[in-house]
């Protein structure tokens, strides 16, 4: 059936993540590993090998101290909106085994359908798409502390960050027995968000102005979802990839580093 | 021992010779299968790549031997629906050579993904607006009517064409070759452009990303082009190599000039779009994306300037130079020179768009990551070189590929 594009009360969920806020501690990457029945192995130094669908990057600012800064950023997928080609790795998926939603705004995978390719991972900029290079195995017992909702991943299949899309299926289920009732904010979160001790992020419907993400960001749907907060910014927004995920800084060197500037370009960076 | 089936009044090895090397290829094919089942039952750890290079060396040989392998298309498309009737003599071997790197192709993809008992989904879920779809189609297709064309050719078999059913099938097949020669040249067309569309489409990757006309990028065209301008290139290097190695003339000099001076004015014409191409995208497209041209050859430790060089001055300028002058073409060494030239620089090209696509950083903090293969990796790529050997082998040993063979060495 065809998916109809023009609903009323279409959701774009989106996260915001205060960068000034994060302090790299990495609760959300373990909060998102146990909610979504992520794999490990018993080495996982290889970090081109391992599954991370939130992944904390350390970056500074290149100078030497006193002057020294650093700031984590955590990355979990864009859930891109493309501009009207798709996201980068929906468009490009022959299997149709990822798409993205006009309902929600959140680009699913779905690994049943997924025949492993991975010309999807090869059009993510963010890196945010996994291959399961292995079998997932769990230790002997922990396979019981699995989360009923998520499905593991198969060994040859692409997955990634989902915004934890089973919460969303959770709370529709209730809102619709309650009577077809629209979701509040709190119903609806992430478990990195939950997981983040500092409150560095935040989670909610960017098409809603009453939700907290909306009032951070200001995003300008009549520009590609462009943020008017000045503080704000989109990693690798210059490809044209139109993501959900937006980062807050006070500090203008880390909104530098949100993209690829030519020198001279670098002192219009707001 | 099996002068039964060898063509009459041709002449060929003794069957020990032919069987060692036989042999010798077999052990080799063994081992890339061996390395292939590895991959099969173990999975994909058995590989070097990693979650930033999803695309390595296999998609590179697949990209390198479908565009090698363009020479059977562009010789049909020239011999079938332009009417150079020399190419009559060259187009069995450019058929034979077509069909094994399609063939090839089509191995090495069901070993590079990861769930290869889904591929089918590729045809049952079919994403239109996705370039590798439109290649998963056009290959196949293209590959049935590779098989068809090869099919005759068996046919010639002196046993096999005793058979009366046999005999007039493989006429009738030959009556309407034009007609699968242009359904090849036009699949072709959409399957080698739907390649470069691949690398094209990436917005995400400013190494690759190129505008173009509608919903193709220019890579689209100038992958189909460049095709057909080395495709040529592989069919006269490898039938080259058959006469040095049976030490027999198999097509006569004027049917390798023709093919040569087109391949060069092909090559020439490609050479120039290639550059116009790589400076705008050098100028225009990459600065949009906040990147110079010097930031995709710089800071590491595989990919400088030289590879671009490779590609488009020894790869391109040097051979379309040669064969595009008459003293070139008639020069055997400079000939053998520039068809040489010609096969390394469209397997730059295409590795380039692959391995180098997947080395450039695009997060701004990111470095460089380069990568090496792993064995299982590089013997289920020589894999489909042995199998090719031994085709060859087979076909020219039992099947009159070359109609002037007799008459050249009578």
């Amino acid at each position: 059936m065809k998916e109809e594009h023009t609903h009323k009360n279409a959701k774009k969920y989106g996260m915001v993540i205060d960068l000034d806020k994060c302090t790299g501690c990495g609760a959300c990457m373990v909060a998102c590993m146990a909610e979504n029945n992520v794999s490990f192995r018993k080495d996982e130094t290889d970090r081109l090998k391992s599954i991370t669908w939130m992944r904390v990057y350390k970056i500074t600012n290149g100078k030497s101290f006193p002057d020294t800064d650093i700031c984590y950023i955590p990355r979990p997928c864009m859930h891109c909106e493309g501009k009207g080609h798709g996201a980068p790795c929906t468009s490009v998926c022959p299997a149709t085994a990822t798409d993205y939603s006009h309902e929600t705004g959140i680009v699913s995978q779905i690994y049943t359908r997924c025949f492993g390719c991975r010309y999807c991972m090869a059009a993510c900029p963010y890196h945010a798409r996994y291959f399961n290079w292995w079998d997932p195995v769990w230790p002997e017992g922990m396979e019981r502390s699995l989360s009923p909702n998520v499905s593991p991943r198969m060994r040859g299949v692409v997955e990634k960050c989902s915004f934890c899309f089973h919460r969303y299926q959770l709370a529709m289920d209730k809102a619709f027995a309650e009577g077809g009732r629209e979701l509040e904010e709190h119903e609806y979160q992430t478990s990195c968000t939950q997981a983040c001790p500092a409150g560095a992020i935040t989670f909610g419907d960017l098409n809603n102005p009453e939700h907290a993400v909306h009032k951070m960001v200001q995003p300008d749907n009549e520009h590609g979802g462009r943020p008017k907060n000045p503080k704000a910014f989109r990693l690798l927004e210059r490809l044209g990839t139109n993501p959900k995920v937006y980062y807050l800084s006070t500090r203008k060197w880390v909104r530098q580093m949100g993209d690829n500037y030519l020198e001279k370009e670098l002192k219009a960076v707001r | 021992m099996d002068s039964a089936l060898i063509p009459k009044g041709l002449k060929r090895c003794s069957f020990g010779a032919y069987a060692f090397w036989l042999v010798v290829a077999g052990i080799v094919l063994l081992w890339g299968v061996y390395a292939m089942f590895l991959c099969w039952f173990k999975g994909l750890n058995q590989t070097n790549m990693n979650d930033y290079y999803g695309f390595a060396l296999w998609i590179w040989a697949d990209l390198a031997v479908i565009a090698l392998g363009g020479g059977a298309f562009f010789t049909g498309f020239l011999r079938y629906i332009v009417g150079k009737d020399e190419l009559k003599n060259i187009i069995n071997y450019a058929v034979i050579i077509g069909f094994i790197c399609y063939s090839s192709a089509l191995l090495i993809l069901a070993i590079d993904v990861g769930q290869p008992l889904r591929s089918w989904f590729i045809f049952w879920h079919a994403n239109v607006h996705s370039m590798l779809t439109e290649v998963a189609f056009c290959l196949s297709c293209y590959f049935c009517v590779l098989t068809i064309e090869y099919l005759p050719i068996i046919l010639e078999n002196r046993k096999i064409d005793e058979v009366p059913f046999f005999h007039n099938l493989g006429h009738n097949m030959h009556e309407i070759m034009a007609v699968f020669a242009a359904t090849g040249a036009f699949l072709s067309f959409f399957h080698q452009g739907s390649l470069g569309g691949v690398a094209g489409v990436l917005f995400g990757r400013p190494f690759s990303y190129r505008e173009g006309v509608l919903i193709w990028p220019w890579t689209f065209f100038l992958f189909t082009w460049s095709a057909a301008a080395y495709g040529p290139c592989f069919t006269m290097t490898v039938t080259k190599l058959t006469e040095w190695i049976s030490g027999k003339k198999l097509v006569k000099q004027n049917v390798y000039e023709l093919l040569a001076k087109i391949s060069g004015w092909m090559i020439g014409t490609y050479i120039i779009a290639k550059i116009v191409d790589t400076l705008y995208w050098a100028f225009v497209t990459a600065p949009s994306m906040g990147m110079t041209f010097m930031e995709f050859f710089t800071n590491n430790a595989d990919y400088g300037l030289g590879i671009l060089f490779v590609e488009i001055v020894l790869g391109g300028i040097v051979p379309a130079a040669i064969l595009l002058t008459e003293k070139g073409r008639k020069n055997s060494f400079l000939f053998v020179v520039a068809i040489i030239l010609g096969v390394i620089g469209v397997s730059v090209n295409r590795w380039v768009m692959v391995l180098q696509v997947m080395a450039v950083p695009t997060l701004p903090w990111e470095p460089w990551h380069l990568y090496s293969p792993s064995w299982q990796e590089v013997a289920t790529t020589i894999l489909p070189v042995a199998y090719g050997v031994i085709l060859l082998m087979v076909s020219f040993r039992y099947l009159p590929v070359f109609p002037q063979e007799k008459e050249l060495n009578s």
